[in-house]
């Protein structure tokens, strides 16, 4: 053998072992067979415990914020496994970190479904990575339940993807509802549009111009990612706008905030519900608020957002109270958030979900289960989930609410409605005085 | 016999033999692993393609880049593109003409980079990576801006679950169709790359690389070797792009970061520059191990966040430390170990070290300019 | 005209923050001939380090002052232990070097200060100055943005022109064994040149967080800008560093304001590379045959 050919040989012996390295972490044959016969057990559920997963980006710069979901849901499931579980079976919440990069997503969701074998997804972040598995994940015919994201994908055809159930109000009825009351309250407003540059700044934007075409002046987008917005501002303020609807993330809300100040920029701000966190983005701003009383969440006062789930700056509401109690008791660090609110509300859906689905659980059964009953579905939202054979998406309305040194003072009632030019109404089904069950788990 | 001898001799015969052997042990390996093992195995493939085009360049040719990921997008897009709902043209003309577009597009870039050198060529290669994913934004209408453009792996073609059943009596799944298109792929790329490595064109490189006067001097044009080595690295991230858009089912500009493109370079830096075993192994290291390091933290009582964070951090060290201490790289060292085992009197010669497919090649050999 | 003049501003504050970086490269570059793709993280370190002891109630300027000493500490010893071995040898080791070194800063940085936003304190007023009852894009910090930087080309140009300490530096840069044969204690000048070019990265850190959030990635797109910039003037002129920030810095932000900002990245290359076509060791090196 000539040197050539032991590289050669190095080379397809590497082949092999990584191949072999591969195939011993295989575990031998498939033993999780699903099975036809009667009384075969679902993947992922067991009588003692159901394994669902999600991804989320806990590392890079999608993390700040949103790497906080996963760890109020996995509070959440403590909880309810603590007291017993749902029809005796604990829930084992698998977090896996995706980075935002749908690459990951995907590989990490095949993680999910083929070795970790879980029964269904839950939460799982952002619109381009779920965008990566949603076909997959319904060819395989895994619920795909309550995608963290407010894109129309996840629900507006169930047709094509039957397994997937979008949670939050989609960002288009958000602009709807909005819009609405800026056409009714500000006729004369010059309104100027700040929009984050992928669906949720074009979706929310779709939404408003429905209803305040004629009175949008200027729209300007701005790249996740590049952290200087001073040219967008300013041409928000040489287009004369006086109302700018802000549909950002906590970050830009605050980097947009920061150049105003800078600019001497007034408007009146509506900043959207995934933005306008007042503990987050007051937090952020509180250090700049010059002369301000300190220790308040006072630079946000007068802004307008809003509002789907009651959050911290709502200590006294039944649910928070709950959710504080629930926190505490999971020993993790760090404060109760808004972020940690909102993976528990969607924890909370998933373990109504699953009682509904009885004891003999499939995954065809959960998905009839939310098709079925989840309209009625008690929880947080203030207004009732869209769910039906029809529609996968969410909670179907919201309430504008001004924020005065971090609380949000309502400044509607909950408005419902759905996509397209469905009608805007108020909520009659006294959703929003929903207090949550003595128990803290779903009845 | 002796005629098995013959072509064993020469250059072209003995990689259609290794060719065939890897054919042979990618069917045994992906037919006896689970789907997920196999979706791994997609992965380590379309890194590998794209990594073994990286260490041709950086390697052999002594040019760095910093924007193979910006390449493998465009292979990518290109795929997404022509491998929509209602597929126009058979997957394998789409890889095809991924890997030409591509190629296309590292004609002008390795026009550009071929009059850079180092830092500077560093420089602009990470510019172009970060720069990329905007175009992809900027016309949104056609690339599908953030949310990215989504591809279904068309159907299977009959013929090939046929053949599949026929030789191993499983019905071929989806991930495993994917993975051996991944494979196959990769098995031919990297035929023709240590073809290339072996030829005149490959002497090229390296000359070039070595000491530029000298190579001008024996009559080579710097400039057009420096551009056809990127062109060839070029169509392997393109090649890599097109397998990846397959087996991730999207192609979105948050696919395409920064990262992509030093995980490739970290890739080929572990395994040893040059050495397309190095680049395979590289990919294999960055497949299976980011689970390991994250169960690992997550037992040793790490939360979720702090344990995600390890994975990078052990890259990180390990690149520094491969640098420093092991500047062949993991092929390269264990390799030079394995020699020095079996013939301890003997010091490596370090005129072979730079060659191609070598698991002996150095980080870098010489300077490379004539600073 | 009013939008004219805030993106002018503002381009030419954040102009001036590409140069600061542009300068802790250009001095790299000038004592080791090694461009430091980890100077952006380490960066970020020594501002972290400043924000939690101005959130442990100390001075902002007390703050400031620990982070460009950190900064002192890092380059040199960053320098000593990991940069040394691979001086003088293939330039792509040492560029693999500080990217691999970028990695583990930032996940460490990560691990120890958190991966959220945080809001970094600024020294002077963060609202626009009011000139005849417009506000202007001009802050108090913006103004101190520009003199810090400014103070800081007058006193780099200085050393290496006018000290004998700047001479040694360029000396040992230049040629180690002719230095070394001069009487340079050379291994000490190149740890000096790591050390100050922190120091100054450590600047352009503070003064890119200063009222602003940060988080452990807020530098990373400076990386690119800053090397842009570094480029632009020739990665071994001062001077240049400055120029070469104030045009991309303002180029940038017109781009940002008039076409979009998806294209900012991309129009921050197509300057890079018309000017390396035009002049392939950037603009303000001195004219020198290139082999191609």
């Amino acid at each position: 053998m000539n040197t050539r050919t032991r590289k050669l040989a190095v080379l397809t012996s590497v082949l092999a072992l990584t191949a072999l390295a591969g195939a011993c972490g295989a575990g031998g044959k498939d033993d999780d067979d699903k099975g036809g016969g009667g009384g075969a057990t679902e993947v992922g559920v067991t009588d003692a415990a159901v394994t669902i997963g999600g991804t989320f980006p806990l590392t890079g710069v999608a993390a700040p914020g949103y790497s906080e979901i996963p760890t109020g849901a996995q509070a959440y499931f403590d909880y309810v496994n603590a007291n017993g579980g749902v029809h005796g079976r604990s829930i084992e919440f698998l977090v896996k970190d995706d980075g935002y990069d749908p690459t990951k997503t995907s590989s990490l969701t095949d993680e999910l479904v083929l070795k970790d074998k879980v029964f269904a997804t839950l939460g799982s972040l952002g619109t381009p990575t779920h965008n990566a598995v949603v076909d997959s994940l319904n060819d395989q015919e895994v619920p795909d339940l309550f995608v963290s994201s407010g894109a129309l994908a996840w629900g507006d055809d169930p047709g094509a993807h039957p397994w997937t159930f979008g949670w939050q109000p989609d960002y288009e009825i958000e602009g709807k509802i909005i819009g609405q009351w800026v056409s009714e309250n500000m006729p004369d407003a010059k309104v100027g549009l700040f929009l984050q540059d992928d669906d949720f700044g074009e979706d929310a934007e779709k939404g408003v111009r429905e209803y305040i075409d004629a009175q949008v002046v200027e729209a300007q987008r701005y790249t996740s990612g590049n952290t200087d917005v001073g040219p967008q501002i300013a041409a928000l303020q040489a287009s004369g706008a006086d109302l700018v609807l802000s549909f950002t993330t906590p970050s830009y809300t605050a980097l947009g905030q920061l150049v105003s100040l800078k600019l001497g920029f007034k408007p009146q701000w509506y900043v959207s519900n995934v933005g306008s966190d007042p503990t987050l983005v007051g937090g952020l701003l509180e250090r700049f608020s010059e002369g301000a009383v300190p220790g308040t969440a006072s630079s946000l006062n007068g802004v307008m957002t809003t509002r789907y789930i009651p959050g911290v700056d709502q200590p006294d509401n039944p649910w928070v109270q709950l959710w504080q109690k629930v926190w505490d008791e999971s020993g993790q660090d760090g404060e109760l958030t808004n972020y940690r609110i909102y993976g528990m509300s969607f924890a909370y859906t998933f373990v109504q979900a699953l009682e509904a689905a009885g004891e003999d659980l499939t995954r065809d059964g959960l998905v009839e289960a939310i098709e079925d009953d989840g309209g009625d579905f008690a929880g947080p939202q203030l207004a009732p989930y869209r769910y039906s054979s029809d529609s996968h998406l969410g909670i179907s309305g919201m309430q504008v609410v001004e924020l005065q040194d971090g609380v949000g003072q309502p400044v509607t009632d909950v408005l419902t409605t759905d996509i397209g030019d469905s009608e805007i109404a108020t909520d009659d089904s006294g959703q929003a005085d929903d207090a949550p069950p003595e128990s803290g788990l779903p009845e | 016999m002796r005629r098995l001898a013959a072509v064993w001799h020469s250059t072209l015969g003995r990689h259609l033999l290794v060719t065939a052997a890897a054919v042979l042990v990618v069917v045994l390996v992906v037919e006896s692993v689970d789907d997920f093992r196999a979706v791994q195995l997609t992965q380590m493939a379309y890194l590998g393609i794209a990594a073994g085009g990286l260490t041709v360049l950086t390697g052999l040719n002594g040019q760095i880049s910093l924007g193979h990921g910006a390449l493998m997008a465009v292979g990518a897009y290109t795929t997404a593109l022509l491998v929509s709902d209602d597929p126009v043209l058979p997957l394998p003309v789409a890889l095809l003409t991924a890997t030409a577009v591509t190629s296309a597009v590292g004609v002008v870039i390795g026009a550009a980079a071929a009059r850079l050198r180092g830092p500077y060529l560093a420089g602009a290669t990470l510019a172009l990576a970060v720069a990329l994913p905007g175009v992809a934004l900027h016309f949104g209408e056609t690339l599908g801006g953030e949310q990215g453009l989504r591809l279904r792996v068309p159907e299977t073609p009959g013929w090939v679950l046929d053949a599949a059943y026929f030789v191993t009596a499983h019905d071929l799944t989806r991930s495993k169709y994917v993975a051996y298109l991944a494979w196959f792929t990769l098995v031919v790329v990297y035929l023709l790359l240590a073809n290339l490595a072996r030829s005149r064109v490959g002497r090229r490189w390296r000359a070039v690389r070595d000491d530029e006067v000298a190579a001008e001097l024996a009559g080579i044009h710097l400039g057009r070797a420096r551009v056809s080595a990127f062109v060839v690295s070029a169509a392997a991230a393109g090649a890599g792009g097109a397998v990846m858009a397959l087996a991730v089912r999207l192609t979105a500009p948050t696919g395409f970061t920064l990262t992509l493109s030093l995980t490739l370079l970290t890739a080929v830096v572990l395994g040893g520059l040059g050495s397309l075993t190095g680049a395979l192994a590289g990919a294999a290291l960055l497949t299976f191990l980011p689970s390991v390091i994250t169960d690992a933290g997550t037992s040793a009582g790490l939360d979720d966040i702090r344990a995600a964070e390890l994975a990078p951090l052990v890259y990180g060290v390990v690149m520094v430390a491969v640098v420093l201490l092991a500047p062949r790289g993991l092929v390269g060292t264990l390799h030079a170990g394995w020699r020095r085992l079996r013939n301890p009197a003997v010091t490596p010669d370090p005129t072979t070290s730079a060659d191609a497919a070598s698991p002996g090649a150095t980080v870098a050999t010489s300077k490379g300019d004539t600073r | 005209m009013q939008q004219l003049i805030n993106t002018a501003l503002g381009g030419l504050t954040l102009g001036m923050v590409y140069a600061a970086f542009a300068l802790a490269l250009v001095l790299i570059w000038r004592s080791t001939h090694v461009v430091n793709f980890a100077q952006a993280p380490m960066a970020m370190v020594t501002t972290f380090v400043a924000l939690e002891i101005i959130d442990h109630g100390h001075s902002y300027w007390l703050g400031f002052a620990v982070a460009l000493a950190a900064g002192l500490v890092l380059g040199a010893v960053v320098e000593r232990v990991v940069v040394r071995p691979v001086e003088g040898g293939p330039e792509i080791n040492a560029v693999i070097l500080t990217l691999g070194l970028f990695i583990v800063l930032h996940a460490l940085a990560s691990v120890v200060f958190g991966n959220r936003y945080r809001s970094f304190p600024a020294a002077f007023g963060i609202r626009g100055i009011d000139v005849g009852g417009t506000t202007i894009a001009l802050t108090g910090f913006g103004i101190f943005t520009i003199l810090a930087v400014l103070a800081v080309m007058t006193l780099l140009v200085l050393l290496f022109r006018f000290t004998d300490l700047g001479l040694r530096m360029r000396a040992a840069a230049f040629n180690q064994e002719v230095a070394r044969l001069l009487g340079v204690r050379v291994g000490r000048m190149l740890t000096l040149g790591w050390a100050l070019a922190a120091l100054v990265g450590s600047l352009s850190g503070l003064l890119i967080a200063g009222g602003s959030l940060v988080s452990p990635g807020y530098m990373d797109s400076v990386v690119v800008y800053g090397f842009v910039a570094a480029v632009l003037g020739g990665l071994d002129s001062p001077v240049g560093a400055v120029v070469g920030g104030l045009f991309l810095g303002l180029s940038l932000s017109f781009v940002s304001g008039y076409v979009g900002s998806q294209l900012v990245a991309l129009a921050a290359l197509a300057i890079l590379m018309a000017v390396l076509f035009l002049r392939p060791d950037g603009l303000f090196a001195p004219a020198r045959e290139r082999r191609v």
